[in-house]
């Protein structure tokens, strides 16, 4: 195959006879698009080997499952907030007044033939895709993969994560059911909270006051076109930044700024990737057939003036909804005018503040540490205290506030008052963080001080020679275990060189040897 | 290996192993017997997608889809994955990295193309580059119009008023109008002016909780005396943080929590928040009783309901 990459089709016939019909359709498209060389070099790409690995392939997976669940989705919701009366085969809400956003969405769930199945699918899919992105970006973090060169496609990630929020939030709202609807009804509060335009952007958001009867029709827009096409472009533009950048890997034998060291694309890493899309698809199809997930018509449909207890958004809105509830009640009136700090501070400013210090990271480190160069080998956690404090100072941070979405909740089940759990998560939202930050990086010099830290912890059997003196020798704890002691050696090609290649003199034949 | 060299001809090194290279043995340590589990994972795998098929064939239980399928596409996955990590040549292998950077000449040269190119064509022409950069900027700026202005109308007077006027008869949600008899002391219920099915928003603006507090008058504070005939007080149901209805009523206490963000108002206090993130007291509608014994708004609300917003004093 390389030796036909810049020859004429006519000279190298008889090579890629060599190869069957696969090497004369390797080769015509070679003379016409130029794969050969860009191809096996693609073949031949390296992916390290980690665990942690994995995080953003779970995000990637999840939404190619979202995207085909989405569209069958589409083919039978109604984006429409006019009011129909139900007749569908669920009986406790035959003959109600509902809209057909709602109508729509109950029967897809239940007259439509693996109908329940895909939208659970969907919802779970999502929960997932916001969770393995949130890991992803820890895991990130915590080595320092988002170091030079890869500020960029960490700032692309933290996007990513920021529209997966928020169109989680529209995609759950659209089908109108009780506890959506008191969603939307907080969206267009807050959006109200915005100094100076926030009734006008209100007002153009949802095309009038609230509720009204566009809202339905915007996010379905919002959700099934316009966040999925910035979501696939900037998913896009990360893997292009991947290939082009090629992966961090942990520092190990063999394993330099320079280089590479893994398994092959084709054929390792494309068999351990496709069979983790379905594992992947899998977990997501048994959650949807066997755990429950957001019961709308147990909710009913949303009435402006009805209510139902202990709502709470989606875990990934929980931080903001946690911070609602603690935050006090501070509103400011003056000359006239009225800065519903209570909404705007929890609402608005915190996501901003917490995202924006996210975006900045790279930066502020950079600035601190002075540090300006290329990093390929990624940061053991515990040998950055500061950074990895630091993390554990947000994350906590963010648990905290995750917990205050729940103090009704809390309350009831330990019976206790709630005005004592409101005070509690207001201390421990500052405390936690505060206690975080030292805790982690006494941690961290701990597992420092720990020679062969990290490793896995390998059993030693000990001897007694005949003279009865004891040796203790470290033995292999599964066949895997000498892997990483072999020298890194550049992908071979796999097969047996032609008899008549000049430049192959000292080839007995090679063999396939995978399976 | 065995035997490695590279072809100058290509970067990309024509490399070949023999069958013994260590790099290409399996992990597994049994191959054979790793090869008979994996068949068997695909074997079920392949059993699962059947099973799905047969389920949706015969209109099984809608839980079975998932379950079928999800165990097949589980085991099929763990399957191929398995295979590529214990069947296929275990490595390490490696690839070198190439920098990012190019040579300092390839640097600088597009540095210079840039810099002298861009820089000499906008440079020279700086009338052109003013003209065509205010166009472009306006054009920017009155793209935006109909992208934000068409989206919908001024908010107006519609967040400062709402549909309750003077002598308003105060219904339920069917439409009946609510009669000094109706309720029981400590009943609830939720309350709209005549016609409020009528208006567009009705619903959401209007819809105030009408409470029974005693079996005669009383005042929730000072300056709201005849507010509340007969021991019924109305308040707007929308909470004063965000907008949720005021949905439970703490009978004991006298209290209406918001079931969002748990904050309570005083009934019996004109609406005051005694906890949580509200910051305003729930607006109070002041009520009369007329001749027939229908309860009817004295007036309209003196405030905006709902949550704060800038315009809002």
């Amino acid at each position: 195959m390389t030796t036909t990459a810049s020859t004429p089709s006519s000279s190298s016939d008889a090579k890629k006879e060599a190869f069957g019909p696969v090497g004369k359709v390797l080769g015509e498209l070679d003379d016409r698009l130029g794969i050969a060389k860009g191809g096996r070099s693609l073949m031949d790409k390296i992916f390290p080997d980690h665990w942690s690995f994995m995080l953003g392939e779970i995000a990637l997976y999840s939404f190619v499952i979202l995207l085909a669940t989405g569209v069958f989705l589409t083919l039978f919701y109604v984006p429409s907030q006019a009011l129909v009366v139900y007749h569908g085969s669920y009986a406790p809400l035959r003959g109600q007044h509902v809209t057909e956003a709602f109508a729509s969405s109950v029967n897809l769930s239940f007259a439509v033939r693996c109908g329940m199945l895909m939208r659970q699918m969907h919802h779970w899919a999502c929960d997932i895709f916001v969770g393995a992105i949130v890991i992803h970006m820890a895991r990130v973090f915590f080595t320092g993969a988002f170091r030079k060169p890869r500020e960029l496609n960490y700032t692309i990630g933290v996007i990513l994560l920021i529209l997966a929020i928020g169109n989680g939030f529209v995609g759950y709202s659209l089908p109108d059911d009780l506890v959506s609807g008191t969603g939307i009804r907080i969206a267009f509060s807050i959006t109200e909270s915005v100094p100076l335009v926030g009734s006008y952007l209100a007002f153009f958001l949802f095309g009038g006051n609230f509720p009204g009867t566009d809202i339905i029709p915007r996010f379905f827009v919002i959700h099934v076109l316009i966040i999925p096409l910035i979501i696939l472009g900037l998913v896009s533009a990360h893997l292009f930044l991947l290939v082009r950048q090629k992966h961090t890997q942990f520092p190990g034998k063999g394993r330099t700024e320079k280089n590479v060291v893994g398994a092959p694309m084709i054929p390792v890493f494309a068999a351990k990737a496709t069979g983790f899309l379905f594992i992947v698809l899998g977990v997501t199809a048994l959650l949807g057939a066997l755990a429950q997930i957001n019961p709308i018509w147990l909710f009913g449909p949303y009435e402006a003036s009805r209510i139902s207890y202990a709502v709470q958004p989606d875990w990934y809105m929980g931080w903001l909804d946690g911070a609602l509830r603690i935050w006090p009640a501070w509103q400011l009136t003056a000359f006239g005018h009225n800065i519903p700090l209570e909404v705007f501070l929890p609402a608005a400013v915190l996501p901003g503040v917490v995202f924006g210090i996210c975006l900045a990271w790279p930066g502020i480190e950079r600035a601190v540490t002075k540090d300006n160069a290329t990093h390929n080998l990624l940061d053991f956690p515990r040998n950055r205290p500061r950074r990895t404090a630091a993390g554990a100072v947000m994350l906590s941070f963010l648990m905290m506030l995750f917990i205050a979405s729940s103090t009704d909740v809390l309350a009831n089940y330990f019976k206790i008052s709630l005005n004592i759990v409101l005070w509690a998560m207001r201390i421990l939202v500052i405390l936690v963080p505060l206690l975080a930050y030292p805790i982690t990086l006494r941690i961290c010099k701990e597992l420092q001080a720990v020679p062969e830290g990290g490793k896995r912890k390998k059993p030693n059997v000990v001897l007694r020679s005949a003279e009865g003196a004891y040796t203790t020798v470290p033995v292999e704890t599964r066949p895997g275990d000498g892997h990483h002691e072999l020298e890194a050696e550049p992908v071979p090609t796999f097969i047996d060189l032609d008899e008549d290649d000049s430049t192959d003199d000292t080839d007995e034949g090679v063999r396939r040897v995978d399976r | 290996m065995s035997s490695t060299h590279d072809e100058q001809r290509t970067p990309v090194a024509i490399t070949t192993a023999t069958a013994e290279d260590p790099h290409m043995q399996p992990l597994a340590r049994n191959p054979e017997r790793t090869e008979r589990i994996i068949a068997l994972m695909m074997v079920l795998g392949l059993a699962g997608f059947v099973g799905f098929g047969v389920a949706y064939w015969f209109n099984a239980d809608p839980w079975v889809y998932g379950a079928t399928i999800g165990a097949g596409a589980v085991l099929l996955g763990a399957g191929i994955t398995a295979w590529g990590k214990y069947l296929m040549p275990k490595g390490p292998f490696v690839e070198e990295r190439h920098d990012m950077a190019g040579t300092p000449e390839e640097r600088e040269a597009f540095a210079a193309a840039v810099v002298q190119r861009g820089g000499g064509v906008l440079g020279r022409r700086k009338l052109l580059l003013g003209t065509a950069g205010a166009g472009l900027g306006v054009f920017g700026v009155v793209s935006l119009f109909p992208l934000i202005r068409s989206l919908g109308p001024l908010p107006g007077k519609t967040l400062t008023e709402t549909d309750w006027k003077k002598g308003s008869y105060l219904v339920d949600q069917t439409g009946r109008p609510i009669k000094t008899s109706d309720i029981a002391v400590g009943g609830v219920v939720t309350v709209f002016p005549k016609g409020y099915q009528d208006t567009e928003n009705g619903q959401a603006i209007d819809q105030t909780i009408l409470i029974r507090l005693s079996t005669t008058d009383v005042t929730t504070r000072k300056g709201r005396e005849n507010w509340s005939p007969a021991g019924y007080v109305a308040y707007s149901k929308l909470c004063t943080h965000l907008g949720c209805p005021v949905g439970l009523y703490e009978q004991q206490l006298q209290l209406l929590v918001c079931p969002c963000h748990q904050s309570m108002f005083n009934v019996a206090d004109g609406g005051y928040p005694t906890f949580g993130p509200a910051p305003r007291p729930l607006p109070q509608l002041p009520l009369y009783v007329d001749g027939r014994g229908y309860l009817r708004a004295r007036a309209g609300y003196d405030q905006p309901v709902g949550p704060g917003y800038w315009e809002r004093s």
